[in-house]
């Protein structure tokens, strides 16, 4: 698994967003349970594949373009543990939107995570727009828009594939594929057995990686942006994952995959198998991992109060940023 | 100063704003090498280059969502919709996104970009390349639509446009284009969004209008000027957002206000300046308000006659002016 360049202070760093993600999740489940937290959206399970490539970017420079399951991405890409439970209450110091948007439609200027809605595909094509800016100012960033398999059946995924290759942009289309759109299954979406296909038909490489697998993902993610940084135009990129929980909190899977289906891939759960790795390599040691889980209990335990505690927005800015002001 | 088409003016303006400012970038389908449809763009390829003015590929959506992406990464993208008719398959793009960015980032994240889109019929297009798409746009908070009616106000109200942090929508009027001609001054004025232009002052009757409308109000007012009816003219030039004051100042003046607008009736801007007059001004009025406007058909259909029957014409204005100011 493990590859030179990366090195063990990356794949250590990388362990720990993975498992970050996957505690803050769990505690915003059990939020969602005990009826403090409306919904919650889950990157549980695709953590390797958003956190690999995460660190694959110049975080903070590039600019990524998430969708609600990126939890683990935007960790990763630097929002704090707080922040995304201050997003997930709705409190008006989240940093997203003020408690405008429901939980996990991201979006942080400083760290170059731009806004995302809930439409899917939309933000494909505004990847496509933010490195065409990059392309005429040489900024020296590439954009990333994170998407799921469903949503590449919509326009404006395909729309943003051609138009990246034929104007040969600094962008990668990241596809988190995790074989369902809530309930409907990926043969019932596309003719196609893999999203990366699809690059073809636009002029583009098409990768598929194993999305459980991080630092496959860091490898490919690496390529893809070198490419993109060269000025060879657009990768395509399909991270094959699963998701271990409903689709949303308001979701019951029950009704459309079998309890077995899920227990396969759950033997690949990327988070207990770089465990094991990170573990056997001494990349950390047993020491430094209890010590890390200890403080990761810590973080998740501080962001849950700070953002209990923190003031809701006023009514009174109900009326504010429809415009420039 | 020189005397310019309202094409020639929008020309000469984004000529001017791409050479004032190296961020702005032009694109849509058709823009580059041929220059526009309906050559609005030509030249201005060769002046600043594929890089600046770009072919997009023909997806409505993509040259919106690319114009929003590129507008929050550093850029003052103006695209083009080829014909109003077209910016549908960009709805997604426009009211869902470039509109509600700012919003939902809780003002972190603006979309500085103009759309400009030919827009109008009278020019047998018949019903896709008529529409007047206005309304759509105008009922949503997060944009601004303006509509000139003279090649000034084209220049003063596109630098303004391009000058302005948020999403401007930016419609001209096909049989604007070659049949209006007017000064413009060289260098570059801002004309503010939001502010209505009192064309001609009168005392008998307001119409109320922008766009192309503005010249055949004129036209009307000449005419009811030699059997003693004086019409005054407000031309609002933004429809989104509307200058209530000069609204409801014409009203409270003449106490006779027609509407005109080429849109269809039902839903269109009409509506909510009546609305507006209603509210405020109701007591000043002698006569109910009148809209004249395009009929609640689907769109504008392609027979001459057909065309003819659908289009508001500077007859079909005098006429609604003159039996109104006789009520
Ligand atoms: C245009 C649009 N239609 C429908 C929805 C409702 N919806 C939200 S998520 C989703 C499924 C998306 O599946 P996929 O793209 O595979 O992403 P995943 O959730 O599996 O990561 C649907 C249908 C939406 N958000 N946008
Ligand atoms: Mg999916």
């Amino acid at each position: 698994m493990s590859k030179n360049s990366i090195t063990k202070d990356l794949q250590k760093d990388m362990y720990y967003h993975m498992a970050l993600a996957r505690a803050l999740d769990d505690r915003m489940w059990i939020l969602n349970r005990q009826g403090r937290a409306p919904v919650v959206y889950s990157s549980n399970g695709h953590e390797a594949a958003q956190v690999g490539s995460a660190f694959a970017l110049n975080r903070g420079e590039d600019w990524i373009v998430p969708y609600y399951r990126d939890l683990a991405l935007v960790l990763a890409y630097g929002m704090t543990p707080r922040q995304v439970m201050l997003h997930l209450l709705g409190k008006a110091e989240d940093p997203n939107s003020g408690g405008r948007q429901m939980p996990a439609h991201w979006g942080m200027k400083e760290r170059h995570i731009l806004t995302t809605g809930s439409v899917v595909a939309t933000q494909d094509i505004h990847a496509a727009g933010l490195a065409l800016a990059s392309k005429v100012l040489k900024d020296g960033r590439v954009s990333v828009a994170y998407f799921g398999e469903g949503s590449t059946s919509q326009g404006e995924f395909h729309e943003a594939l051609n138009f990246a290759a034929v104007h040969k942009l600094p962008v990668i289309f990241f596809n988190e594929n995790n074989g369902y759109a809530i309930s409907v299954p990926a043969r019932k979406q596309m003719a196609v057995m893999d999203i990366a296909a699809r690059a073809e038909g636009y002029g583009m490489p098409g990768v598929i990686v194993d999305g459980n697998d991080p630092l496959k993902v860091y490898e490919v993610t690496r390529e893809a942006r070198e490419r993109a940084l060269a000025g060879e135009g657009p990768t395509l990129i399909e991270a094959k994952t699963y998701r271990f929980v409903p689709h949303s909190s308001d979701d019951d899977d029950r009704a459309y995959r079998s309890r077995e289906e899920v227990a396969e891939w759950k033997k690949r759960d990327p988070l207990i198998t770089f465990e094991k790795h990170v573990l056997d390599n001494k990349i950390l040691s047993q020491a430094e991992h209890q010590e890390m889980q200890k403080k990761i209990k810590d973080v998740v335990n501080d962001a849950t109060d700070y953002a209990e505690q923190a003031a809701l927005p006023d009514p009174k800015t109900l009326g504010d940023f429809v415009y420039h002001q | 100063m020189a005397v310019m088409t309202y094409l020639e003016a929008i020309r000469e303006t984004l000529r001017q704003e791409l050479r004032r400012d190296d961020r702005i970038i032009v694109y849509g389908e058709d823009v580059g090498v041929r220059g526009g449809v309906f050559r609005v763009t030509e030249g201005l390829q060769a002046e600043f280059g594929e890089q600046r003015v770009i072919d997009s590929p023909l997806a409505e959506a993509a040259i919106i969502g690319t114009a929003i992406g590129a507008a929050v990464n550093g850029l003052r993208p103006v695209p083009e919709i080829q014909f109003s008719d077209f910016i549908f398959p960009a709805i997604n793009q426009i009211v869902q996104e470039a509109a509600r960015i700012r919003y939902r980032s809780n003002g972190t994240f603006g979309v500085p970009m103009v759309i400009r889109a030919p827009f109008g019929g009278g020019v047998h297009g018949a019903l896709y390349h008529s529409q007047s798409v206005e309304a759509f746009f105008a009922h949503v908070p997060g944009l601004k639509v303006v509509i000139p009616s003279t090649p000034y106000d084209a220049k003063g109200l596109l630098a303004a446009a391009i000058q302005d942090e948020d999403p401007v929508l930016y419609f001209e009027h096909k049989a604007a284009y070659r049949s209006l001609k007017g000064d413009v001054p060289d260098e570059r004025y801002l004309i503010p969004i939001g502010k209505a232009d009192l064309k001609r002052p009168g005392k008998h009757v307001s119409i109320i209008t922008y766009g192309l409308m503005v010249s055949y109000a004129l036209k009307a007012a000449e005419t009811l000027d030699k059997e003693g009816i004086s019409v005054e003219i407000l031309d609002l030039r933004s429809i989104r957002p509307l200058d209530v004051e000069a609204i409801l100042d014409t009203a409270k003046k003449t106490g006779k206000v027609l509407m005109v607008h080429e849109d269809n009736l039902t839903g269109g801007i009409g509506g909510e300046v009546s609305a507006l007059i209603a509210e405020h001004a109701l007591f000043y009025l002698d006569a109910p308000i009148v809209r004249l406007a395009g009929p609640d058909v689907p769109a504008m259909p392609y027979s001459p006659p057909l065309e003819h029957a659908f289009m508001v014409t500077p007859e079909k204005i005098t006429e609604a002016a003159r039996k109104l100011a006789k009520f």
